[in-house]
């Protein structure tokens, strides 16, 4: 059985490539997600990744494993990483974590609709 | 005043990882009689679901095996969860607990799960024997209803 990923949707707006991660992010959900950016990453070739988690539902460790990897993915080919439209919830994963530190906050401004 | 068990449910599923999401909605389920607030609902799913990805991750790895989970209500408004599996144990229980370590840095795990699961629990609670099993359990109080006025 194999289902669609319906947890991320990909844009490309000029240099910068966009990830609307939505629904549950768990250890089930997380790696389907992880594959989908990290191919479009090389299929794109960004100048800039913003990991827009307004979307989100539910989140667990999983998924600071998950934007903590593509940070590092980000930052190991020179590309530049935020996220943009954390909810508390997410924040208060992030800051557990102290991924507060080194992740860049973007203010929302570009929606999922308005692509 | 003694604290007396109002409610119970146990229930045993295997080591899929899609069942990390339906034992957290049925802990979820579980709690909504007792009327949590938002934040206590998320709290307590968030741990669940850290305890029984565990299962999945570590107790089974490359395995299937069976988790078993056990709630209980109290009359005090505490909420008492054990999630136990029959897998290969935690060698190292204070090591595997430290935040950031985790013996998988390949899969992308973040090294988290205890930390999340102390941080929004009121008390954690891990016995393990090496190829026995592993026991974790999840107390949470919650908050007091105010009456509707």
């Amino acid at each position: 059985m194999k289902k669609e990923n319906t947890n991320i949707k990909l844009s490309r707006i000029d240099d910068t490539l966009y990830a609307f991660v939505s629904g549950e992010v768990d250890h089930h959900t997380a790696k389907g997600i992880r594959q989908a950016i990290d191919a479009a990453l090389v299929s794109c070739s960004p100048d800039c990744l913003v990991m827009d988690v307004s979307g989100i539902t539910f989140m667990d460790s999983s998924g600071l494993g998950l934007v903590l990897g593509r940070y590092t993915k980000a930052c190991e080919a020179g590309i530049s990483f935020f996220v943009q439209g954390a909810g508390e919830r997410v924040i208060r994963m992030f800051d557990m974590a102290g991924l507060d530190r080194i992740i860049d906050y973007k203010e929302k401004k570009t929606d999922e609709k308005n692509l | 005043m003694k604290k007396i068990c109002e409610n119970t449910l146990k229930c045993e599923f295997p080591s899929l990882s899609q069942n990390e999401a339906l034992a957290r909605s049925v802990a979820g389920a579980f709690i909504m009689q007792l009327n949590p607030t938002v934040s206590e609902l998320a709290d307590i799913k968030c741990a669940v679901s850290e305890a029984v990805t565990n299962c999945t991750v570590h107790a089974y790895p490359n395995t299937v095996g069976i988790v078993v989970m056990t709630m209980k209500a109290y009359s005090d408004r505490t909420v008492k969860i054990e999630i136990r599996d029959r897998g290969v144990g935690i060698e190292d229980i204070g090591c595997a607990m430290q935040p950031l370590f985790t013996t998988d840095p390949e899969g992308e795990r973040s090294g988290m799960g205890f930390t999340v699961m102390e941080s929004f629990t009121d008390s954690l609670r891990v016995t393990s024997r090496l190829g026995r099993g592993t026991r974790i359990t999840l107390t949470k109080i919650l908050s007091k209803v105010s009456p509707v006025t």
